[in-house]
C-alpha cells in the first residue's frame, strides 16, 4: 500500500455562500488577495515536503475558475515540487486532456518534470468534472472520445524516438511529432486515468493503467474496480490483477484522539460542503450519458450528490467517503475498504481541504505516516492480486 | 403527419410529411420538430410541409464524423436530391434558419424563397460581447425567458413524457452543444457567404425574442441582397409555438406573393 497527501490548494476566504451563486466558473477573483494566496502556497508546498519526509508521496491536481482548487496549471506546481523534494514519487491526478488544446503540449511537461525529478513523475489524465468545460469552453460532447485519442496521442509521442511521427485523427492535428526531451522513465512515466463509471474502468482495464476512483464510497468503487478487472482480463492481461492498478480517494483525517479526529474531518468536509455550484454547470448537455440524463429528469440522483448534500461524519465514515480518528479506527477503516473492494494499492489521502491549518494537516499527515500507513504496507503488499476469486484470496491472504 | 427514415449519406434521416401542393421545406429549431404543434397544421392545409429532423435530433442519426451546421446543410441539399426536389420554399426556425441559410449560400438556385425565423449563425457584433446569450450557463428558467413571450408556454410535464420523447428531448439539447458551443452559435464564415444568396427572404422575429436581437437580425438581413424583415408581437424566440396563427399567414402570404 502506498500513501499520497493530496489538497486541491483552496483558497476558503470566501464572502458568505448566499452571496454568489457559484463557487466554480463565475465566482470573481476579486475575492483573492494575490498576498494571502501566495502564503497559502508557501504551506501547502511545505505540507507536502514533509508528506515527503514522512514516507508519503505527493498528489497534486488542478481545476480552474474556481476557489476550491486554485491550481490552474497543475504541471508548474509539480515542476515546483520535482526541485522542492528528492525521493517522493509525484502524481498528477490529472492533466485534463480533454479540455487541453495540445497533448504533444502534454506530453512535452510531462516529460520535462520527468527529467527534472530524475524519473519520479506518475502521470495521470482526467477526463475532468463537468464544471471544468465552460472554463476551458470544451464541448462537453465527446469529450470521453477527445480524452482517449489524447491519452493515446501522448503515450505515442513518449515512446517514439525515430525522428516525428504524424497523427490524423478526429479532434487532434499534428505532422510533425517527436518531442523533446523524452520522459526519463522507460518506456513512459506510469499512466493514471481516474474514472467513476465502470465503462470507463473496464476501457482503463483493458489498457493497464492504474485506475484511480474518487469518493465513490464502499460499493460505488467496488462496481469500478470490479469493471476494471473484468476489462484487465477481457484484454487478455492475465487473470490477476495486482492492486497496485487501484487507487482510491477518500477524504481521511487522523489524530491522536477521537476529538481531534472528528474536527478535522468536520474541517476536510469543506471539501464537498463548500462545492456550491448550479445545474447548469454541474450538468452540461452531453457530459453524462443521455439515458442518464432521462432518469435525473425522472427524479433520480446520482449517489455521490445524493450523499453530499446530507451526510454526516459518521454517514460519510459509513459509506466510505470519509476516514477518520485515532490511528487504530483509520487503520479498520481501510482494511474494512480494502476488502470490501477487493483491494486495492494506493491510498489518495485528501488530508487537507477549506480551514484545515498547517499544524493541523501536518499532525494528520504525521500520525498517519507513523501510525497507521506501516501496518497497511506490511498487510497490504502491492503485489497482492486483487479481486474476489480464489486466487486472490490466497495471493492477499 | 406521415413519418419516414430516409438514408443520407449513410444517416437515417426522419423525415415527416403531410399535406399537399408546392413543397415547403421546413428545417427546426433547437426544440426538434414537434408535428403537433398548431402552425404545422396550418401550413399544411395550403402546402406540402416536408419537415426533417436534423442529424442528432429526433430520430435521426448523429455519426461521429458530423459535428458541424456545415455538415448537416449538406445533408439536407442530399435529402433535396433524393426527394426529387429541384427547388423550393425553405423555412427555417432558430438553428434552422443557420441551417437554410448555409444550404442556400452553396446552392442558391435551389431556393425560390427563404423564411428565416429568428436565425443564429452570423457573428455581427463586437468581440468582447455574445451576439446570442450562451444558454447553456444560466438556469433552464431563465432560458424560458429568453426564449417564450409568455414562459408558461416551456413548461413540460415530463410525468406525461415517454422514455422515448424524454431521451429526444435530451438528445436535442446535446446536439445543440454539439453544433453551437464554439465558435458559439455561429460559423464566422457564413458572414462572407450570405451575398450569394439569390432568394427573396423573410425574416420573422418575435417581438419578445431574448435569444436573438432586433440589432443582430438587422445586421443579418443586410448581409442578404433581397431581404426584409417583420416583426410579430408577442411572440419570443418560438414565435411559430407561440403565435402560431400569425406565423402561418405572414409566411403564407410572403411565399405567394
Amino acid at each position: 500500500m502506498r500513501a499520497w497527501h493530496f489538497t486541491e490548494t483552496a483558497y476558503p476566504y470566501l464572502p458568505p455562500a448566499d452571496e454568489y451563486e457559484s463557487i466554480r466558473v463565475t465566482l470573481p477573483n476579486r475575492h483573492y488577495d494575490p498576498k494571502k494566496g501566495a502564503e497559502l502556497y508557501d504551506r501547502f508546498l511545505a505540507e507536502w515536503q514533509i508528506a515527503e519526509a514522512e514516507g508519503v508521496n505527493i498528489m497534486v491536481n488542478e481545476h480552474h475558475q474556481t476557489a476550491t482548487c486554485v491550481d490552474p496549471a497543475a504541471p508548474l506546481m509539480l515542476a515546483a515540487l520535482a526541485r522542492l523534494t528528492k525521493t517522493a514519487r509525484l502524481l498528477i491526478l490529472g492533466n485534463p486532456i480533454s479540455n487541453r488544446r495540445d497533448p504533444i503540449r502534454v506530453a512535452e511537461e510531462m516529460a520535462v518534470i520527468d527529467i527534472l525529478s530524475h524519473g519520479r513523475v506518475e502521470s495521470g489524465f482526467v477526463r475532468g468534472v463537468p464544471y471544468e468545460l465552460a472554463a476551458a469552453n470544451a464541448n462537453p460532447v465527446r469529450s470521453n472520445e477527445r480524452h482517449w485519442e489524447a491519452l493515446d496521442l501522448i503515450v505515442k509521442a513518449w515512446t517514439t524516438h525515430d525522428g516525428p511521427f504524424s497523427h490524423e485523427g478526429q479532434f487532434f492535428h499534428h505532422r510533425n511529432v517527436n518531442i523533446w526531451p523524452r520522459p526519463y522513465q522507460q518506456p513512459h512515466p506510469p499512466v493514471w486515468v481516474s474514472t467513476t463509471s465502470t465503462p470507463g474502468a473496464r476501457r482503463v482495464g483493458a489498457r493497464g493503467y492504474v485506475q484511480a476512483t474518487f469518493l465513490t464510497g464502499l460499493d460505488g468503487t467496488r462496481a469500478v474496480f470490479e469493471a476494471y478487472r473484468k476489462g484487465w482480463r477481457e484484454a487478455g492481461r492475465g487473470h490477476d490483477v495486482p492492486v497496485h492498478r487501484l487507487a482510491y480517494a477518500p477524504l481521511l483525517y487522523t489524530a491522536d484522539s477521537q476529538a481531534k479526529a472528528r474536527d478535522g474531518a468536520e474541517k476536510i468536509m469543506w471539501y464537498v460542503r463548500a462545492n456550491k455550484v448550479p445545474p447548469h454547470y454541474a450538468n452540461p448537455p452531453g457530459y453524462f450519458p443521455t439515458d442518464a440524463n432521462v432518469k435525473f429528469l425522472r427524479g433520480a440522483v446520482p449517489p455521490v450528490v445524493a450523499f453530499l448534500k446530507n451526510a454526516s461524519i459518521d454517514q460519510a465514515v459509513e459509506a466510505g467517503f470519509l476516514m477518520k480518528g485515532t490511528p487504530d479506527k483509520v487503520y479498520q477503516q481501510v482494511r474494512k475498504f480494502y476488502d470490501h473492494v477487493g483491494g486495492f494499492g494506493h491510498l489518495l489521502i485528501m488530508g487537507q481541504a477549506g480551514f484545515l491549518d498547517h499544524a493541523e494537516t501536518v499532525h494528520g499527515i504525521q500520525t498517519f505516516a507513523r501510525e497507521v500507513l506501516p501496518r497497511l504496507q506490511a498487510e497490504c503488499p502491492d503485489m497482492a492480486v486483487s479481486g474476489f476469486h480464489e486466487d486472490a484470496k490466497s495471493a492477499a491472504g | 403527419m406521415k413519418r419516414e427514415m430516409i438514408p443520407i449519406a449513410g444517416i437515417e434521416i426522419e423525415v415527416h410529411e403531410a399535406g399537399s401542393g408546392e413543397p415547403i421545406l421546413f428545417l427546426h429549431s433547437g426544440q426538434g420538430f414537434m408535428p403537433d404543434h398548431a402552425y404545422v397544421g396550418l401550413l399544411a392545409e395550403k402546402r406540402q410541409m416536408i419537415a426533417p429532423s436534423h442529424p442528432g435530433f429526433g430520430r435521426s442519426g448523429l455519426p461521429a464524423w458530423l459535428g458541424t451546421v456545415d455538415d448537416i446543410a449538406h445533408i439536407h441539399l442530399e435529402l433535396m436530391d433524393q426527394l426529387g426536389i429541384a427547388k423550393a420554399d425553405v423555412i427555417g426556425a432558430s438553428i434552422g434558419g443557420w441551417i437554410a441559410a448555409e444550404m442556400a449560400t452553396k446552392a442558391p438556385a435551389r431556393f425560390k424563397k427563404l423564411v428565416l425565423v429568428s436565425p443564429v449563425g452570423v457573428k455581427v457584433g463586437p468581440t468582447d460581447k455574445l451576439d446570442i446569450p450562451d444558454i447553456f450557463a444560466m438556469p433552464l428558467d431563465r432560458v424560458s425567458k429568453l426564449l417564450f413571450h409568455n414562459p408558461d408556454n416551456a413548461k413540460v410535464d415530463v410525468a406525461k413524457m415517454s422514455d422515448e420523447e424524454l431521451t429526444i428531448m435530451v438528445r436535442n439539447r446535446e446536439t445543440m452543444a454539439l453544433l453551437c458551443w464554439e465558435p458559439w452559435m455561429h460559423n464566422p464564415k457564413l458572414t462572407h457567404r450570405l451575398h450569394r444568396i439569390t432568394a427573396p427572404t423573410l425574416f420573422l422575429r418575435g417581438a419578445s425574442d431574448g435569444l436573438v436581437s432586433a440589432d443582430y437580425l438587422a445586421a443579418y438581413a443586410k448581409l442578404i441582397p433581397n431581404a426584409k424583415i417583420e416583426t410579430v408581437p408577442d411572440a419570443g424566440h418560438a414565435l411559430p409555438v407561440e403565435q402560431p396563427q400569425a406565423f402561418a399567414s405572414r409566411v403564407l402570404s410572403f411565399l405567394s406573393a
